[in-house]
């Protein structure tokens, strides 16, 4: 019988197959990235060939040279961060209290069946309108102020905030919850162990969610309404005739959106640790 | 008798908030607060009259146009790069950062590139309505089930016939969610691009309004946007359950389980 | 024997599946992992075998090589004499996962006429073939269902009728059984043997459990454990007519089943496949 212990001897196919497998595996690390940032220089070249050569003045479309050099040159003046900042501030705070508004409304109506059916159509008609549609309301009510594009972005956020906290109550176990009514938990108690752990993922997803809402309504509302912020940069800018200087603020906005992106998510994921590893601590 | 419980729970705080509002305002109150009856006549003169034509439909008009292209951009280039994984590397950091810019700020350059016409105002709608479709498209189309694909592998079904019958309905959960999304900011950019640079629209007329102080007037703008959203909602929400509707079966059936 | 233009020694006429020193090698971070070493074997035209071996003995590594699905390192793969490169027309596999093994957007019917449809079959003969497939295994009533609307075991069914309508040379299932429950496992175990003889099909069957590879084959293969061989090739010489209550009580079942439990344990605490010496 022949031995079958042995490996049988390896042939030429298979060294150029095992090769092939390994040079598959380094493809698929440095991939990624090689790829990516070709895929970026692709797109400025295309730009900068299309300013040259295409149909559009490069008057009105800028060169990429021109564009990224004045990005970067923004950086040295303070009404550029004060532009900026202003944005920033405005999306802050209006993140924060159609958060916290969303957090509490949901909560108190997300607890009571007749509320929550009393407030369904309300909150359905309301829901839909497209925040922006107050801007001109807001202009006529507060001029171009911080007040006027705080309105657009609490209106807007403030619902995102609360369907999602309305979906949090929701899953609160049912079990677990008449659990806590025979152990004689106060409200305060079942609030801390129970609702809001459950509530806080939906929470943090609608905060994560609202975060970009939150900056294209800021910016929206500083671009009609005139409030200080980028918006506002980018239509002085246009009245200005600089196209150099509107193409540098829209890539600005591009990079605080990514930098926003990135931090909900990676704040989402730093309170939904926490939250896991509270989870554990709960009484079953 | 739970029919009428029903319908008292919608019309209920509804009709309280109404009447709340109808007596609040009778005495004499701020210029900015509209009061409920000249608010409805402002809303039947103004949008049920010559301007549905003029101003509603066109809105309308390249708010649907705009959606379209973007939906079928969207799944054409989200189906290709979802499948090719070397198009997904090549594309991924630039779609994130275009789809990062909050749209509305285009509007100006684009302004100035193409002029204050339709084409602008699509183009806008576009630009921004694109990016949720595509990159829902290419997460759903990475997400198709493993054992399903192989089974289709096995059998032979390559090429378009994948497309049409794995890839496609298989994403078509994640699309719709995009599609969704890419509604929500449609609206958004149809009423902003109109209120900075139209001639006619939505928009333009409420910031008319606006500057002209006729506060009932815009006020029903407002409404009226408040309908636009909830009807556009409405039958999206039907084309999904038509679409999905195996989806939605799917779902329930492994929830009983 | 001649060598024809694919290097395959020319191969007896009625051999449907030929798998020959095929090896599969894994290659990771952490260096090379030998999953499969070298499998030989031959099915012929109407055979029932039954692959058996301890987890992780690279059953599903080898089932997806057989289907062109996974490239194997070494080895060949032949259907019909013909080298098979990628999935291969005249293969059907039935996967354990029966609800994710068929598409859940179209009806019962139409998921068992799609491979008929892809491959370019007359309408007419489609809707005949379906309606025969599903009449087979007894859900010809559900022909305008959803498969998510029907029960594990009847799911497992539409997938066998969407195997057999594509009338294969060769039947693959991979551990098809192992997510059913008790009952339903011994119908749909008669229920392949049925269509098995029926349509005089040639399967190759991998599975984990030794006496439902007994019950079934008419050949059982046990699978060393990784680094894989074939351990032992065991024909089983039970009557043709079977059935779960007489066949598993028959003295000549026990036999069998004890001996491919003892290759299995073997297996389990040998890696490599040393062969078992036992009296004859």
């Amino acid at each position: 019988m022949k031995d079958m212990t042995a490996p049988p001897p390896v042939t030429e196919t298979q060294v150029i197959r095992v090769v092939k497998a390994m040079r598959r595996d380094r493809r698929a690390q440095w991939g990624p990235v090689v790829l990516g940032t070709a895929g970026v220089l692709a797109f400025l070249l295309v730009w900068q060939l299309y300013s040259q050569f295409g149909p559009i003045s490069d008057e009105f479309l800028p060169y990429p040279a021109q564009v990224l050099s004045q990005f970067f040159a923004n950086f040295a003046y303070a009404s550029f961060w004060a532009s900026v900042g202003a944005t920033l501030w405005a999306w802050m705070l209006g993140l924060a209290i159609s958060s916290i508004a969303g957090l509490v409304v949901g909560v108190l109506i997300g607890s009571s069946r007749f509320l929550r059916k009393a407030t369904f159509t309300v909150l359905e008609f309301l829901r839909p309108i497209p925040s922006v549609a107050l801007i001109p309301i807001a202009a006529l009510a507060f001029g171009p102020q911080l007040g006027a594009e705080l309105l657009v972005i609490v209106y807007g956020c403030f619902f995102v905030v609360l369907i999602q906290t309305l979906y949090g109550v929701a899953d609160v176990d049912k079990v677990a919850y008449e659990t806590t009514l025979t152990m004689g938990m106060t409200w305060l108690q079942r609030a801390r162990y129970l609702v809001l752990p459950t509530l806080l993922p939906y929470f943090i997803t609608g905060v994560r969610l609202s975060a970009t809402i939150a900056l294209i309504l800021g910016i929206s509302a500083e671009l009609i309404i005139g409030t200080d912020g980028l918006g506002q940069s980018v239509a002085q800018a246009q009245l200005n005739g600089a196209p150099v200087a509107m193409y540098a603020l829209i890539i600005t906005a591009g990079v605080l959106g990514i930098v926003i992106n990135l931090g909900a998510r990676a704040a989402e994921r730093k309170v939904l640790f926490w939250h896991e590893s509270i989870r554990a601590e709960v009484p079953a | 008798m739970s029919i009428l419980k029903n319908v008292g729970y919608w019309l209920g705080l509804p009709i309280l908030l109404i009447l709340i509002w109808y007596f609040a305002t009778l005495g004499d109150v701020s210029t900015f607060v509209p009061r409920p009856l000249p608010l409805w006549e402002k809303f039947a003169s103004v949008w049920l009259g010559e301007n549905i034509l003029t101003d509603v439909v066109p809105s309308l008009g390249r708010l649907v146009l705009g959606l379209a292209t973007s939906i079928v951009l969207g799944i054409v280039l989200g189906v290709l790069i979802g499948s090719i994984r070397a198009a997904r590397w090549l594309s991924e950091p630039l779609l994130e950062f275009l789809r990062a810019i909050p749209s509305t700020i285009m509007i100006p350059v684009l302004l100035l590139i193409i002029g204050m016409n339709d084409q602008m105002r699509i183009t806008v709608i576009v630009l921004g309505c694109l990016w949720p479709v595509l990159l829902n498209t290419i997460t759903g189309v990475r997400s198709i089930d493993e054992v399903l694909s192989n089974s289709a592998k096995v059998y032979g079904i390559r090429g378009w016939k994948r497309v049409w019958h794995l890839v496609l309905p298989g994403a078509s959960p994640s699309i719709m969610a995009g599609v969704r999304q890419s509604l929500a900011v449609g609206l958004i950019l149809m009423v902003v691009s109109e209120m900075f640079a139209s001639a006619n629209g939505i928009g333009t007329l409420i910031t008319n309004f606006q500057n002209r102080v006729a506060v009932p007037e815009m006020w029903s703008g407002v409404l009226l946007l408040g309908i636009v959203g909830v009807l556009l909602s409405a039958i999206l929400a039907l084309i999904q359950k038509g679409v999905l509707k195996w989806y939605d079966g799917l779902k329930a059936a492994s929830h009983g389980n | 024997m001649a060598t024809d233009t694919n290097g395959i020694r020319s191969i007896r006429g009625d051999v449907r599946l030929h798998v020959e020193n095929l090896s599969k090698t894994y290659h990771g971070r952490a260096g090379a992992v030998e999953a499969v070493r070298s499998l030989t074997f031959d099915l012929h035209q109407g055979e029932f075998a039954c692959l058996v071996g301890p987890s992780g003995s690279g059953k599903t590594t080898l089932l997806k090589m057989i289907s062109g699905l996974l490239e194997p390192t070494g080895g060949i793969v032949a259907l019909d004499g013909k080298r098979v490169q990628g999935p291969a027309k005249g293969l059907a596999v039935v996967f354990q996962e029966y609800a994710r093994s068929l598409f859940p957007w179209m009806t019962v019917e139409a998921n068992v006429e799609l491979p008929l449809k892809t491959a370019g079959v007359p309408k007419a003969e489609r809707k005949a073939r379906v309606l025969e497939a599903l009449n087979d295994v007894s859900l010809g009533h559900a022909l305008k269902s959803y498969p998510w609307q029907l029960s594990g075991g009847m799911q497992q069914r539409v997938a066998i009728a969407r195997a057999v309508a594509s009338r294969p040379t060769v039947l693959l299932m991979d551990e098809p059984f192992a997510a059913v429950d008790a009952q339903t496992r011994g119908e749909l175990e008669d229920l392949v043997r049925k269509v098995w003889r029926e349509h005089d099909m040639t399967i190759l069957f991998i599975t984990h459990d030794i006496d439902e590879s007994v019950y079934l084959g008419s050949r059982v293969i046990v699978l060393s454990s990784s680094p894989t061989v074939i351990q032992d090739d065991i024909a089983v010489d039970l009557p043709d007519e079977r059935d779960q209550i007489s066949t598993r009580a028959l003295p000549r079942f026990a036999e069998l089943r004890t001996q491919v439990y003892e290759e299995v344990q073997f297996a389990k605490t040998n890696a490599g496949g040393a062969r078992v010496e036992r009296a004859a």
